[in-house]
């Protein structure tokens, strides 16, 4: 076997990275818990827990033979695409059913462009048309 | 290395509790959804610990897989709860 990189140097890189991710992922653990609402929440669920993956895996890629690093880089890539598309169903999820405190958001872009009745009424005609496709 | 590899791993059961603590605690479908997507990505993670543990390639595909499903999961759920809510 061939590690990307050997040596005492590589595993003090590897082990400073990996505890940095460590500490992303608790970080972002508290604000879960500590949070006081759901938009909040999702900022502390998404944006540490993808920096605590990609340190970790980056640090676990140093220590593995190159295809299965180039695979671990691939799973990295993979969060960071849907990290942020999971984010945006869920705030709009949340938006479209009242979850939201109305005193919450400081600017509301999105009821501007929204039926007036749409928020209690049926589907809005964008999210119905994918839904009975 | 046996110290960082403890003292990762600590940390990652810590945040996995505290993020079982919100799944637990709700209060509506779409924390506990947020939370068990953070309880997949820490899986990954604690699979990451593994592989660099023990330099092992052979379950990096698992990461791969679990990464998807927890995606493909937690999306399905998104979209099955805002529709329920959204009737009471």
């Amino acid at each position: 076997m061939n590690p990307v990189a050997a040596g005492p140097v590589a595993d003090v890189i590897a082990a400073c990275l990996m505890l940095l991710g460590a500490l992303s992922c608790l970080l972002g653990a508290i604000g879960l818990v500590r949070l006081p609402d759901l938009p909040a929440r999702l900022q502390a669920a998404t944006k540490p827990q993808t920096l605590g993956l990609s340190l970790i895996l980056l640090g676990a890629a140093l220590r593995v033979e190159l295809a299965s690093a180039v695979t671990m880089v691939l799973v990295v890539l993979f969060q960071v695409i849907t990290a942020p598309v999971l984010s945006q169903l869920v705030g709009r999820a949340a938006y479209r059913s009242g979850a939201l405190p109305d005193d919450g958001l400081v600017v509301d872009e999105l009821a501007e462009h929204l039926p007036a009745d749409a928020l209690v009424g049926d589907d809005p005609p964008s999210d119905s048309d994918d839904a009975r496709a | 290395m046996g110290v960082v590899f403890t003292a990762v791993l600590a940390m990652v059961g810590v945040s996995a509790a505290l993020a079982l603590y919100r799944l637990l605690r709700g209060p509506t479908t779409l924390d506990r959804i947020v939370a068990l997507d953070v309880i997949v990505v820490l899986t990954v993670v604690a699979a990451g610990v593994y592989v660099a543990y023990y330099r092992d390639g052979s379950n990096i595909p698992l990461l791969a897989a679990v990464a998807l499903m927890g995606f493909v999961g937690s999306t399905a759920a998104a979209r099955l709860a805002a529709r329920r809510e959204r009737h009471r």
